[in-house]
């Protein structure tokens, strides 16, 4: 059987399968699509919430206000607790 | 570095005299050309910083627990009508409009106040002057004048200033808002591309434009590399289309990647009104508008990038959003890459060249050298190969002066202002 040269983006495909074999069989799109209308969303829910609650009973809160990379449930900052930024600074760079 | 100084958006405004920025950190800093010095004739003035300003701050929005960040989107310009300058600025959720004015002279002899504020004793007052006005250091103010929000459920993406000057839209992934620049209680939907069922979900909308002179006529652009132009008068809700431009794909080549990459990143309009170009991961294609079928110019940016996009997948680059834009003339177009480099396709020549904006080119007056990437093979003197380069240093965002051949490219956290050579 002939094996025909893949075109470089079909390669690219094929390595990427490779390295990814779960990788959904549709081409990539949908998930990439709901990843994007969810950008910023911190608790998918209240029963997220309350898991997170109960696990933060047993540890103490951080004081530096929760790691942007947690996985939800995991932590739960109070209002109080959610990140301060650090007060404007009127000078940018670009205008220092 | 300073995380918040990350430049997100580079706009000139009409006249090409003032250049803003937006930030990471929801700030807006407005450059200033000089006034052209007669004695040195053999250059432009330089732009300096005129004004800063804080556009918006971080929010959290506690019943949909959702974080709003306060990195500036888009900042788009108001014509000139009056002493005070105009800009609308917005994050994902907030768009504002802003009010520029200088403030050179200040009244001074008041009769009841000391000149620091304090009120005079009135039994002291025993004789009346007629207050004037003196000059003063020249302050510029910025002011919020209006705040258009609640309106967007999606993180808004684009906003446009209609050529009627008085209305102008926001486009968030599902939709667009149409509003009046006086009211902010109230905004039109024009465009809902949100199916019934989220799960039925195939694209979503990535960019949006007013025509500049049709004041019905607008484009939005889509991720899976569509572009639909719409024409208001045709009903109130613009969910149908009046043109649908899309370049047929070979479905041959179809791969995992092609959908991806075939999201346009970006859409403007000609200074004419008669061409739009569109950013894709890859290229930059100029369509017609009387043709839907196909675009009549393709650029490629990064050609080379194809055969890696497998790793570009797996460190998130091939979801980075590349911004273009035309000069004053329409020949040539302009677009960033990486390792900090930037395109420019001249469209009557069809030469283009690569360059460079880096801190080792940045001694004032020196000639940009072009660059060279190597895709394959023996690798040239002064060549870059393609594995060399630094996909960090991404130039997302660049702005071409509406007159003048003077550009802006914005890297990570630094400005760089370009002009050609003047003989």
């Amino acid at each position: 059987q002939e094996k025909e040269t893949l075109s470089p983006e079909r390669a690219e495909e094929a390595k990427l399968k490779a390295k990814y074999p779960t990788l959904a069989q549709k081409p990539g799109g949908s998930d990439f699509l709901m990843k994007r209308l969810q950008k910023g969303q911190k608790y998918f829910d209240s029963g997220d919430y309350n898991m997170a609650e109960a696990k933060m009973k047993n540890k103490q809160l951080p004081s530096a206000g929760p790691d942007k990379n947690l996985v939800t449930g995991d932590h739960i900052p109070t209002p109080q607790d959610l990140p301060q930024r650090k007060p404007s600074l009127l000078t940018s760079k670009l205008a220092g | 570095s300073y995380t918040a100084d990350i430049i997100s958006t580079v706009e000139f405004n009409h006249s090409g005299e003032l250049l803003a920025t937006g930030d990471k950190g929801g700030r807006v800093v407005i450059f200033q050309q000089e006034q052209e010095n007669k004695t040195q004739s053999h250059s432009r003035g330089e732009y300096n910083v005129y004004s800063t300003f804080q556009s918006h701050e971080p929010e959290f929005d506690y019943l949909k627990s959702l974080e709003i960040e306060e990195k500036i989107n888009k900042i788009r310009w108001l014509p000139q009508k009056n002493a005070a300058q105009f800009l609308l600025s917005t994050n994902d959720k907030t768009i504002k409009l802003w009010k520029i004015s200088e403030r050179d002279k200040r009244p001074e002899g008041y009769n009841l106040k000391e000149e620091d504020g304090r009120y005079r004793d009135p039994t002291t007052v025993t004789t009346l002057r007629v207050p004037v006005f003196r000059p003063m250091d020249l302050m510029v103010e910025a002011s919020p004048r209006r705040i258009f929000a609640n309106a967007h459920t999606y993180h808004i993406n684009s906003i446009s200033i209609n050529s009627d000057y008085e209305t102008y839209l926001s486009a968030d992934d599902l939709r667009i808002n149409l509003w009046h620049l006086e009211i902010t209680d109230r905004s039109f939907n024009i465009v809902d591309i949100k199916p019934a069922n989220m799960e039925e979900l195939t694209e979503v909308i990535t960019a949006a434009e007013f025509h500049p002179n049709s004041c019905n006529t607008f484009v939005y652009s889509s991720s899976k590399g569509t572009i639909r132009l719409c024409d208001m008068r045709a009903s109130a809700l613009c969910d149908r289309h009046s043109k649908l431009f899309e370049e047929p794909e070979d479905p041959s080549n179809r791969s995992f990647f092609s959908e991806i990459i075939s999201s346009i990143s970006d859409v403007k309009f000609s200074h004419s009104g008669r061409y739009m170009m569109t950013r894709d991961y890859l290229s930059v294609k100029i369509w017609d508008l009387n043709m839907e079928n196909r675009p009549v110019e393709t650029y490629q940016v990064h050609e080379y990038l194809r055969s890696k996009l497998c790793s570009l997948y797996e460190n998130d680059c091939i979801f980075d959003k590349f911004e273009c834009c035309w000069n004053g003339s329409d020949s040539i177009v302009m677009t960033g890459s990486y390792n900090n480099f930037f395109r420019m396709f001249d469209r009557n020549t069809k030469r283009d060249i690569t360059l460079e904006a880096s801190r080792e080119n940045n001694k004032p007056r020196t000639v940009l050298k072009p660059r060279k990437v190597c895709a394959s093979g023996k690798r040239k003197k002064d060549e870059i190969s393609v594995d060399s380069l630094d996909f960090n240093k991404k130039i997302l965002h660049t702005a071409w002066h509406p007159k003048e051949n003077i550009i802006a490219v914005a890297t990570t956290n630094n400005l760089y202002i370009f002009q050609d050579k003047m003989n």
